[in-house]
Parts: C-alpha cells; structure tokens; sequence
C-alpha cells in the first residue's frame, strides 16, 4: 500500500476527474483504509468547491469609473484616426 | 447582486465583431470579465492600487492588441495572461526586485505532511455571512506565497489548463502541478482551522 505522503503527491491525480480509472483505483486504495488521508481528500474538495463557488466581488465604483473613462478615451482615439 | 444572467454570451462573436472595430461588441467583453480581472490582480499584487493599474492596463493592451489576437485560443485566456504579466511586473517593482522570480526552484516532500487534519462542520458556508467567508477565503489565498497563489488563481478560480497556466507564467508543467499540489493542501490546512467541528479538540482556535 501507498504511505500517506506518497498518496498525498498524487492527490491532484485523485481529485482529477480525467484521470485513468487503474491510477485512481489504486489510489482510491489507501483512502479505503486510512482515515487522515480519507479526511484530506474530503476536505480538500470542500476546500475547491467553497473556492469555486464564490462569485467574484463587484469592483468598486471610482475603480471602474477610471477603468471605463481610459477605455473611452483610447476607442476615441482610434476612431479619430479610422 | 449577481450580474444579470448573460443571455447567451458568446465570446467568440463579440471578439470577431471588436476586431471590426465595434466598439460596443468590446464594451461587452470588458463588462463581462472585469470583475474576473479584478479579482485575479489584487490577489496576484495584494495591492488595491496595484490592482486597479493592472485591469486598467490589462483591457488597454487587449484593446490596442486585438489585430494580434489569433483567435487559436479563448479571448478569455488571453486576457488572464496579460492580466498576469502586468501583476507579476507590478509584484517584483514594489518587492525591489529581489523575492519574486516564479522560476524558483521549490522544494516539494516534507511540507505536503499535513497538520490538521480533522473533519468539518457541516456546510460552513451557510454558518457564515458572505462577507465573513469572503473574507476568510481570502486571508487564506493572501497568506500563500505568490508563486502558489498565482498558481491557485490560475488553474482552480479562473480554470486554465496545466497547459495554458505553464504558458502563461513561463513555467513548466511539473511545475505547475506541484505549485498547485501545494497551493491546494495550504488552503485546506488553512480553511481547516476555521471550519473544523468543534469540540473535538478544544486547542482547536489557539
Ligand atoms: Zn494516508
């Protein structure tokens, strides 16, 4: 069986929906029979899902005011010269 | 809160009718991943100064560059990498140039042990308001080192591929995956210390 920390290099390769089923079959394994590592993959994937799920914050105004007025100058600019 | 679902947003037709020179067509690409670049620049600078330069750059460069855009790959993925460069340049100005190089070399083995290892409690994202776990997620992130969180932010927030993040940052793919590996089991060792079930070990919040 794989130790703890060999299993946790290929944890990517775990979580990894595209990998080959042998490869994750064997790892599968160890998470069968130790419960830390059992733990780590859980919470690992909580850990993504809680990332992924979060919508990016809104920018602040001022922040975007700027952002727009240097886009608008630079459209006019070009279409100046069109 | 959420913006206005977008009906049917299509990248590729707007990017086709910018580089037409329809302005409007670019507006709706900027409107649709600004907040994206935002987000993806302050927490590559942590800097909200830095940040703002690095989206208002980012959507110039693209802008003034549309003729080099090939279209070989997503509009999208070409804005992150310009968004990348510009934060990465910003980092190393304000670090002096000395700690920031994402060609460091980095040790892997012994750090991957993990310390805290306990289940959740349930649903954690419920217990807290947004703004409380907002703001947890993204101490964690901050408290990475750059060259992990960049990589986090690449490859799970804005999912590029191992590919098109190793492109980006000019890193290889091993690379890559150990930065992720490590950005990864970081964050859940952090966010574990929030979220663990109480009263299992009452050390838990020292
Ligand atoms: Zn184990």
């Amino acid at each position: 069986m794989l130790t703890c920390k060999q299993f946790l290099q290929e944890l990517n390769d775990y979580l990894d929906p595209s990998t080959d089923p042998a490869t994750k079959c064997h790892l599968e394994q160890h998470v069968n029979e130790c419960p830390n590592c059992f733990i780590v993959v859980d919470t690992t994937k909580k850990t993504l899902q809680i990332y992924k799920g979060l919508e990016p914050q809104t920018i602040p105004e001022s922040v975007k005011a700027r952002l727009w007025k240097a886009l608008e100058k630079k459209m006019a600019a070009r279409k100046a010269q069109a | 809160m959420t913006p206005t679902t977008t009906a049917a947003f299509d990248e590729s037709a707007l990017v086709e009718k910018a580089r037409a020179g329809d302005a409007q067509a670019f507006t709706e690409l900027v409107n649709h991943y600004e907040r994206k670049i935002y987000r993806l620049a302050k927490h590559i600078t942590q800097n909200d100064e830095d940040a703002e330069d690095v989206l208002q750059e980012a959507f110039l460069k693209a802008y003034e560059h549309l003729d080099g855009f090939k279209g070989d790959s997503k509009f999208y993925t070409w804005i992150v990498r310009i968004a990348v460069n510009e934060a990465l340049m910003k980092l190393r100005k304000r670090k002096g140039d000395r700690t920031v190089s994402l060609d460091e070399p980095i040790e892997t083995g012994e750090e991957t042990v993990q310390r805290e290892i306990a289940v959740w409690e349930d649903n954690p994202e419920q217990r807290y308001s947004r703004t409380e776990i907002q703001q947890i997620l993204d101490e964690a992130v901050e408290g990475l080192k750059p060259d992990f969180r960049t990589v986090f932010m690449l490859r799970d927030i804005e999912e590029l591929s191992t590919e098109e993040t190793a492109e980006a940052l000019g890193i290889s793919i091993p690379a890559v995956k150990s930065r992720l590996l490590r950005a990864r089991l970081a964050l859940r060792e952090k966010l574990t210390r929030q979220f663990r079930r109480k009263g299992e070990d009452v050390f838990a919040h020292l």
